[in-house]
């Protein structure tokens, strides 16, 4: 096997003295010393979370308190990790909501496979689910870390809604055009 | 132009620069798809009549021009023949292939037909997309998305129409979604027989109807549901219970009849959600009955058969299997089969049979009533597929009499029964209880009550294999579910038995069940499994013309007798 030698230079006086090196480092402590401090002191303290952060995806309403789903299963369909489960519902007839027909019956993401990627957000036609501003999960086993339906309004609450699509339908078949 | 034509009857006709030969007459949606160009339509549907009202279609047709004056066709400079275009376009479901034809599928005026028609079918049309039960397999979406503009110039109101009418037991409509072609109407006058359906009022008030005081009931209602190209038709029983896109279809066959109906069964991870027909122009067209579509809850069924037992205790498949072959050596032994077995399972059953030396092989036959249709008189799929493998050299018949004579005289001490209850066929608990009785099957009945031995077996979703049915045309079904825990293929089961019985090897798959098959049984000489075709192959069963087959006529079927008499 062929070895090269590499010539190993001898130490300037500079570098032998080691002061020049101690003093580079010193200049960055003192300059950081009084800069602002970018750390804050989790968990106590919790850092701001910027608009279009994705965090937990959850599960909204519209400001009339209608849940927005209406299981059309794409969120399960484009989910990389399958970490969606949808079970499909009808909406029973004597509902206030029953002309929008479709609802889950149980929805569940698994937090141990969902990867944050937002697909699902993108996807809904309902914007019905969202991934908001949750960032740190924890749980003691696996079950408790599938969120069900319950736990997914919980976190996700109500979101303004812009376009009251359903509502907008069932005005119409109110006021007339009626066929 | 100017080549030879070999004189075999068809006709040339250009379809976009494309040379295509095909029967004078012909449809111009199917030849235009022979070669691979697809003609967006709604209304059209192959086995109905033309009703040309969807107008997606519209294609633009020309011929060859020819001189006023002389009479002579009109040429190019290079000798190539001068097309006449018609000014306006056409439909071309309700054009039929003429010589010399010229059809544009893709000029702009076509593209801008194709546009105009689907922005005045989406007019009033829901955006019920992310409800709609149709949705991954909806015609109008498809077509919005590749001949639509895309977006909507629509100021007004929608229309608004009842969204939830039940039609019949097994059928609901949404009327703002359809887009009235008029094909399930067809399909109930042409097909079904039974005319309830129809539209009334004019204009955007125009709405598919049932006849008042009827209902759309008949057994081949959820035909109209597959037939339509939008979601208006559903089916109650599949209505919102899984998207179409999770499913994954498996070609499989309908059990209930001798006629066989194709049929696919679409299941997502381990569950069957719904089961459509899959077209077989020999067999069923594109259609099949509504109670063909209710089998598959057989396979949730409560009193299914999860765990093998010996004498009423649970026990492991190879316990059962030893304690089944150590009471089927203590004959004499009677063989009662099924006609709902597969023909392998048949083929090894008349295996098991020799080597017992059973002293009766019979079929329990089922009777009832055919519609001239699809659903033939013989309820057993597979009758047939039992005669050709020797299981049984005669019509089954619906009572075991014979049998319950020959148990009370103490000629039979063990019964092995597969897939059929012996005391709906005719044997009283007296006459089970002195005999010892070996049940394969696959949902718990008195028989398996009163069984010594119970092997749970699968059902025909959940495993593979061919039947025959009443043309002697055999058919492939495929495994559409993984069988469920503790049961095991019928097959591995019956190989167990026969390689226990015989001391020597048996096979216990099908692909080698086909091998042993093909080299013993004429009729199947030079066929494999993986050979037949999903749509079937036609056996030679004319060593059983004497026998009188209860089927009448159905669709695609004449039964021997008829044709003799029709002749004669």
């Amino acid at each position: 096997m062929p070895v090269k030698v590499v010539e190993r230079k001898p130490l300037t006086l500079a570098e032998r003295t080691y002061l020049p090196q101690i003093l580079s480092g010193l200049r960055i402590t003192f300059r950081n010393m009084f800069k602002p401090k970018v750390t804050v002191e989790y968990p106590e303290e919790r850092p701001p979370i910027p608009p279009g952060y994705r965090g937990v995806p959850t599960l909204v309403k519209d400001p009339d308190g209608r849940e927005k789903c209406v299981s059309c299963q794409l969120c399960e369909f484009v989910c990389p990790p399958k970490a969606i489960r949808i079970t499909p519902g009808e909406i029973p007839e004597d509902s206030e909501y029953a002309h929008v027909e479709k609802a889950p019956q149980e929805f569940e993401i698994n937090m141990l496979r969902c990867i944050y990627c937002g697909l699902c957000q993108e996807v809904c036609p309902e914007e019905a689910i969202w991934l908001q501003n949750i960032y740190s999960v924890t749980g003691t086993s696996r079950e408790e870390l599938v969120n069900n339906k319950a736990k997914l309004y919980e976190l996700g609450g109500t979101l303004a809604d812009k376009h009251f699509k359903w509502e907008k339908k069932r005005r119409a078949a109110e006021r007339g055009n009626a066929h | 132009m100017s080549d030879a034509k070999p004189d075999d009857g068809l006709i040339s006709i250009n379809i976009d620069g494309q040379e295509v030969r095909c029967q004078p007459g012909a449809n111009i949606i199917e030849v235009a798809a022979s070669i691979g160009i697809e003609i967006p339509h709604y209304c059209y549907h192959p086995k109905l009549s033309v009703s040309g009202n969807c107008r997606m279609c519209l294609v633009q047709l020309g011929l060859p021009g020819k001189d006023r004056a002389t009479g002579q066709p009109m040429l190019n400079a290079d000798g190539t023949p001068i097309i006449q275009w018609f000014p306006g376009p056409a439909i071309a479901c309700g054009t039929k292939a003429s010589p010399g034809m010229h059809i544009r599928t893709d000029s702009d005026m076509v593209k801008q037909c194709r546009e105009g028609v689907t922005e005045f079918l989406l007019l009033n049309h829901p955006l019920d997309c992310p409800i709609c039960d149709q949705a991954g397999e909806c015609r109008l979406q498809e077509f919005s998305a590749e001949h639509g503009r895309g977006y909507s110039r629509f100021t007004e109101e929608k229309n608004v129409k009842p969204k939830r009418t039940v039609l019949g037991p097994r059928v609901m409509l949404d009327d703002e979604r359809c887009i009235l072609c008029s094909r399930c109407i067809r399909f109930c006058r042409e097909i079904a027989k039974d005319d309830v359906l129809g539209f009334t009022d004019r204009g955007s008030y125009t709405t598919l109807t049932c006849y008042p005081g009827r209902q759309l009931e008949n057994n081949y209602s959820l035909n109209t549901v597959d037939i339509c190209p939008v979601g208006a038709l559903t089916s109650r029983d599949f209505r919102f219970k899984m998207r179409v896109w999770f499913l994954k279809p498996t070609p499989s066959i309908d059990t209930e009849t001798s006629v066989g109906c194709n049929t696919e069964v679409w299941s997502r991870e381990g569950k069957i959600y719904r089961i459509t027909p899959r077209r077989n122009d020999e067999v069923n067209d594109t259609w099949m009955p509504d109670s063909g579509r209710e089998l598959y809850k057989q396979v949730e069924a409560e009193n299914r058969l999860k765990q093998a037992a010996v004498a009423g205790q649970p026990a492991s498949i190879e316990e059962a299997l030893a304690a089944a072959s150590k009471n089927l050596a203590d004959g004499p032994v009677a063989i009662v089969g099924s006609g709902r077995c597969s023909v392998e399972e048949q083929y090894l059953l008349k295996k098991l049979a020799d080597a017992l030396g059973a002293a009766s092989r019979q079929l329990v036959s089922r009777i009832g009533e055919g519609d001239g249709l699809l659903v033939s008189a013989d309820r057993n799929p597979n009758v047939r597929g039992a005669l050709l493998t020797g299981l049984i050299d005669d019509l089954p018949k619906q009572r075991l009499d014979d049998l319950a004579a020959r148990i009370d005289a103490g000629e039979v001490r063990t019964i092995f029964a597969v897939n059929e209850d012996l005391t709906a066929a005719g044997l009283s608990a007296e006459q089970l209880a002195k005999a010892t009785i070996v049940y394969l099957g696959t949902h718990a009945n008195a028989t398996s009550e009163a069984a010594a031995v119970v092997l749970p077996g699968l059902t025909v979703f959940e495993k593979s294999g061919t039947f025959v049915n009443q043309q002697f045309r055999l058919q492939k079904f495929h495994r559409a579910v993984p069988g469920v825990p503790g049961a095991r293929d019928d097959l591995f089961l019956l190989g167990s038995l026969l390689a226990n019985a015989t001391g020597s090897q048996a096979p216990t798959v099908v692909a080698s069940v086909w091998e042993a098959m093909a080299a013993e049984i004429g009729p199947f000489k030079g066929l494999s499994f993986a050979a037949i075709p999903d749509t079937g192959v036609l056996v030679d069963g004319s060593a059983f013309a004497g026998l009188p087959f209860v089927e009448g006529k159905s669709l695609h079927y004449e039964p021997a007798g008829m044709e003799a008499a029709a002749t004669s």
